[in-house]
């Protein structure tokens, strides 16, 4: 590599002019031409999998958990089991990755990252961020967790301890966020609503509802 | 030296090694020659480091959940938290 700057606009590292894309495109085009993949496949793959893939896969556990102990204690001890039990198939997203959930309290918040690169359960939460890959989350999110928590919005009491999961390896990490006050009464669907993506990162809290009910309950449901 | 067996038990104090100097490895730089305790045990796993380099008939091996307190790792200013990382077994020693 040069660090000469004598040669005008093409002043930069070279690995810097070839983009993501471009250098996907070119290890596609290698894959066809060897005949290890069709175009076909590959699209086929993709389209399965978007379809499948998104953050309200990561609200159901969540919601599910929050009505449902049970399903909670399934969920905390091998969440695998906990998505098949809720008919979603990891298989479709990562083979061999082994998903595990872990639960905010009163005294413990969870934030996951991937300070390596940007493991991610994207079947449960959908494409991530670009911040989540970002260096200066990754970076930061380790180092001093309660800023970067201050700057996402979420001012957490002094006395909570941060547990911070950095996925280095075959594991793939969700929270599972508190469930809002004022929520009780909210139905399993209804409380999905209430889980933002972020939240599933720890990121975020779980959204507060603004009003006591989104609707109209049967009567003889109390106040 | 990574053995197949699960060498470390819950509660038991580890400390890492350091990067390897070429190759690939999934130990961060961070967590590097810092000392920890064992928290989950995962299992047998594929080696990434191995799998990287082809080496398909090495054994798998014991993944942890390791847990390092913020002073270990930043030192006496941090506190309040812990980073927990999965780490495979040839990463790691007893802590003396």
């Amino acid at each position: 590599m040069s660090g000469d700057h004598d040669h005008g606009e093409h002043g930069h590292d070279h690995e810097e002019s070839a983009t993501m894309a471009q250098r996907v495109a070119g290890l596609v085009a290698k894959l066809e031409q060897k005949g290890l993949v069709t175009e076909e496949q590959i699209d086929r793959t993709v389209t399965t999998f978007l379809a499948k893939a998104g953050p309200s896969n990561g609200a159901a556990l969540v919601a599910r958990a929050w009505v449902d102990p049970g399903f909670k204690a399934t969920l905390v001890a091998d969440a695998n089991a906990a998505l098949q039990a809720l008919g979603l198939d990891m298989s479709q997203w990562a083979r061999g990755v082994t998903l595990r959930a872990v639960e905010n309290t009163e005294q413990v918040h969870n934030v996951i990252v991937c300070t390596l690169c940007s493991c991610y359960p994207i079947g449960l939460l959908g494409p991530s961020p670009s911040w989540y890959k970002s260096a200066a989350y990754r970076a930061r999110v380790v180092r001093d967790p309660r800023g970067v928590l201050a700057e996402f919005g979420v001012a957490l009491p002094s006395d909570t301890e941060i547990r911070v999961w950095d996925s280095t390896a075959e594991l793939r990490y969700i929270v599972i966020p508190r469930r809002p006050v004022g929520s009780e009464t909210w139905t399993e669907k209804e409380l999905t609503a209430l889980v933002p993506r972020d939240a599933l990162i720890g990121t975020a809290l779980a959204t507060q509802p603004a009003a006591p009910h989104p609707g109209p309950r049967p009567s003889g449901g109390g106040s | 030296m990574g053995s197949v067996a699960q060498r470390f038990s819950i509660g038991q104090r580890v400390r890492t090694g350091p990067v390897r100097p070429s190759g690939h490895t999934r130990l961060p730089r961070y967590l590097s020659e810092r000392s920890g305790v064992i928290a989950h045990l995962h299992g047998l796993y594929p080696v990434a480091d191995d799998r990287a380099e082809g080496r398909t008939d090495a054994p798998p091996q014991a993944l942890y959940g390791v847990s390092f307190e913020a002073r270990e790792l930043w030192g006496e200013g941090a506190s309040g938290f812990t980073v927990i990382a999965d780490l495979w077994d040839a990463y790691l020693e007893e802590a003396p």
